[in-house]
């Protein structure tokens, strides 16, 4: 008929096979390794380290590259222990926030199996914004107090959404989503309202919060990503292959001899532990939850849930983002958050115009 | 049945919502304003030129963002899809923001052009950027709405946090979506766009049910994928973007509306446009009364109220049965 149905035909014709890489055995284990994704993670690894160098050279001051790791530990001209005293939660907060926050995608993508999945979806993040909006307007609070808030608002958020979607014991991902979206609603709806009711100077304030920001970040409000990060991370490594069946269905997923409904608890338990410690750390960060998982799913062309390559592109792309802000001299403030925003949709934009396939 | 209560509902509604505010009209006064009226009477003013208009929007917005919520699901497949997908509320929102920070416009109907012209141009950015004319699937109109509708957001934000209070504080009111202070100057734009639209959507009923199919079985139906997207994304942007010029962008009627229609009539799209519509109407209509009898002094704005009031209903609604699946 036209050009796309022929197009379609012949992609069709060649099927690529269900369980890509080759199995290492051994005698009491086997291991599917897949070239491509350790390539993959290998060159984001690299990336993430180039920027994280970047990160920590650049600035008002430029630190040399050599006196970076002597100045961690405090030797060296003291106005570049200063500097890398102010940049080192910086960059530590980009590299966890953005891993979890690309962990957090997948684990939710997986779970409701649905692309348009991700922690933003099913009201975390609004949830997470509640309550620092509370504190800020309300309580006219500080940094770490809108933390805290903002963690219990996030994780609060998600529990309710979890008690109101269980029906028999069962959640189903299907109407996990549709209360998420309801409680997300409300929610958002609270915040507006507090926004638009409150003084102009709070909700100013409120504002920046929301905008997503790594400017000023200090250790206190860093550490607690860090460390969620660190052992999160492995919990749902552990858990992808299980997810990976789940995403068949729960009919299935028990045939193979995995039941759906605790791996789902936990899935969201650490999906959504992730996401409010990210969120809770340097606000609201649009996109990075639900691109990373895609992008890197495509380039390492994996199937089911993998989560190093979407843990290591989130990192990417948050620090990236977070580079190229800073190395932009303007006098606009660019609120990290929505820089990825601006970058990731410009990336999509063009990947769009770029492809005859989608 | 349910669309019968639906019908009485609104029909109730419409005098409610022109008796009701901060201040109260009686019944009397209401029919002296069309029929004796006089310009000297402050109630008949109002009558006139705020109640009566920002009534008919309501249920005009209410039934553009609820069909056009069914046609972007049932074009996606996605029951997440909701009309501000296709990047026209960001191309508003961005717009109106750029209104205000820039040329510093006060009037309101500045602001409806602002609206119109962003919501305007980000459809045609999606429209051309999705290669809808190319014949390409519903997947990348969407994807590229999102990715203009994030562009534009981010844009909107640093925009409106490098600017100063003042701006701050009048973008944010348009932001939550409001009726207050919608006059007669807007329901002949307004109300074209979107009878028009629904026209459209009911050409294109027959065909959307096909292609719920996906394409390859709606081609095999007879219907034309190609051509119901590009119609089909047209109507959603027009109505959306109709919609969100006249009141600020509401985003939740679209999404949860065709959800509740297709609980009561199915999935046949003939009846469940209207469905939709009408019940989407009632929703927007009941949240403007509710939002100005919530506050003594004020009002709170419709696209609060909206989440407030229907957040809940949809809640429970959800808890209780099983959602028809698309």
């Amino acid at each position: 008929m036209n050009r796309a149905t022929t197009r379609e035909a012949s992609s069709g014709s060649q099927p690529s096979p269900i369980v890509t890489g080759r199995v290492l055995r051994g005698r009491n284990f086997s291991l599917l390794v897949q070239p491509r994704a350790l390539l993959v993670i290998g060159i984001l690894l690299a990336v993430a380290v180039l920027l994280a160098l970047i990160g920590l050279t650049q600035g008002k001051v430029a630190v040399p590259l050599g006196d970076i790791i002597p100045a961690i530990f405090g030797n060296g001209e003291r106005k570049h222990v200063l500097a890398l005293g102010l940049r080192m939660p910086r960059v530590v907060a980009a590299l966890t926030a953005g891993a979890a926050l690309g962990v957090s995608g997948a684990v939710f993508q997986s779970v409701s199996n649905n692309a348009l999945g991700s922690p933003d979806v099913i009201g975390l993040t609004t949830g997470a914004a509640s309550g620092a909006i509370t504190q800020i307007v309300l309580f006219d609070a500080g940094p770490v107090q809108v933390m805290l808030a903002a963690l219990a608002g996030g994780v609060g958020t998600a529990l309710a959404i979890y008690l109101l979607s269980l029906k028999g014991g069962v959640t189903g991902g299907y109407r996990l989503v549709l209360i998420g979206l309801g409680v997300g609603a409300l929610l958002g709806s609270y915040n507006s309202l507090l926004m638009v009711r409150g003084q102009v100077e709070q909700a100013v304030s409120a504002n920046i919060w929301i905008a997503g920001s790594l400017d000023g970040r200090q250790w206190t409000q860093v550490l607690p990503v860090l460390i969620g990060t660190i052992i999160v991370v492995p919990i749902t490594i552990l858990l992808a292959r299980r997810a990976t069946l789940v995403e068949m269905g729960d009919d299935i997923a028990s045939q193979l001899g995995v039941r759906a409904e605790p791996t789902r608890r936990w899935l969201i338990f650490c999906g959504v532990a992730l996401a409010a410690l990210a969120t809770a750390a340097v606000g609201p960060i649009a996109f990075i939850a639900l691109s990373a998982p895609q992008i890197a799913r495509r380039l390492s062309q994996a199937r089911g849930l993998s989560i190093v390559p979407a843990a290591l592109m989130g990192s990417c792309l948050l620090l990236g983002a977070d580079v190229v802000s800073q190395a932009i001299p303007t006098a606009t403030t660019l609120p990290i958050g929505q820089v990825t925003g601006l970058i990731g949709g410009i990336y999509l934009a063009w990947l769009l115009t770029r492809s005859k396939q989608l | 049945m349910w669309l019968v209560v639906a019908a009485v509902v609104l029909v109730a509604l419409l005098p409610v919502s022109v008796l009701v505010g901060e201040v109260p009209i009686t019944a009397q006064q209401a029919w002296d304003a069309y029929f004796h009226f006089d310009p000297l009477v402050t109630e008949h003013l109002l009558v006139r030129n705020v109640r009566v208009p920002r009534t008919i929007i309501a249920v005009i917005v209410g039934a553009a963002l609820g069909a056009s919520g069914v046609i972007i699901q049932a074009l996606t497949r996605n029951p997440l899809a909701e009309p501000g997908l296709l990047g026209v509320n960001a191309g508003a929102t961005f717009a109106v923001a750029c209104g205000i920070a820039i040329f510093q416009y006060q009037a309101l109907t500045a602001g409806l052009v602002f609206g119109f012209l962003g919501s305007g141009l980000a459809g045609a950015a999606v429209y051309l950027l999705g290669g809808v004319r190319q014949g390409a699937g519903p997947v990348r109109l969407v994807l590229a709405g999102s990715a203009l509708s994030v562009v534009l957001l981010a844009a909107t934000r640093i925009v409106i946090i490098n600017s100063d209070e003042q701006v701050f504080n009048r973008f944010r009111s348009w932001t939550v979506g409001s009726l207050e202070g919608r006059g007669p100057d807007l329901l002949l734009p307004t109300g074209l766009a979107v009878l028009a639209g629904l026209l459209i959507c009911f050409a294109l009923a027959n065909s959307l049910d096909a292609s719920a199919l996906g394409a390859d079985l709606s081609r095999s139906l007879g219907a034309h994928p190609g051509r119901v997207l590009s119609a089909a994304a047209l109507v959603v942007m027009l109505m959306c973007g109709a919609a969100t010029a006249a009141v600020g962008p509401i985003s939740f009627v679209g999404l949860t509306a065709p959800h509740l229609g297709r609980q009561i009539v199915g999935l046949n799209h003939r009846k469940l446009i209207p469905a939709t519509a009408l019940l989407a109407a009632v929703i927007v209509l009941a949240a403007d009364i509710a939002g100005r009898l919530v506050v003594s002094s004020g009002e709170i704005s419709v696209g609060i109220m909206i989440g407030f009031i229907g957040a809940p209903v949809f809640i429970g609604i959800v808890r209780r049965r099983k959602l028809a699946q698309l």
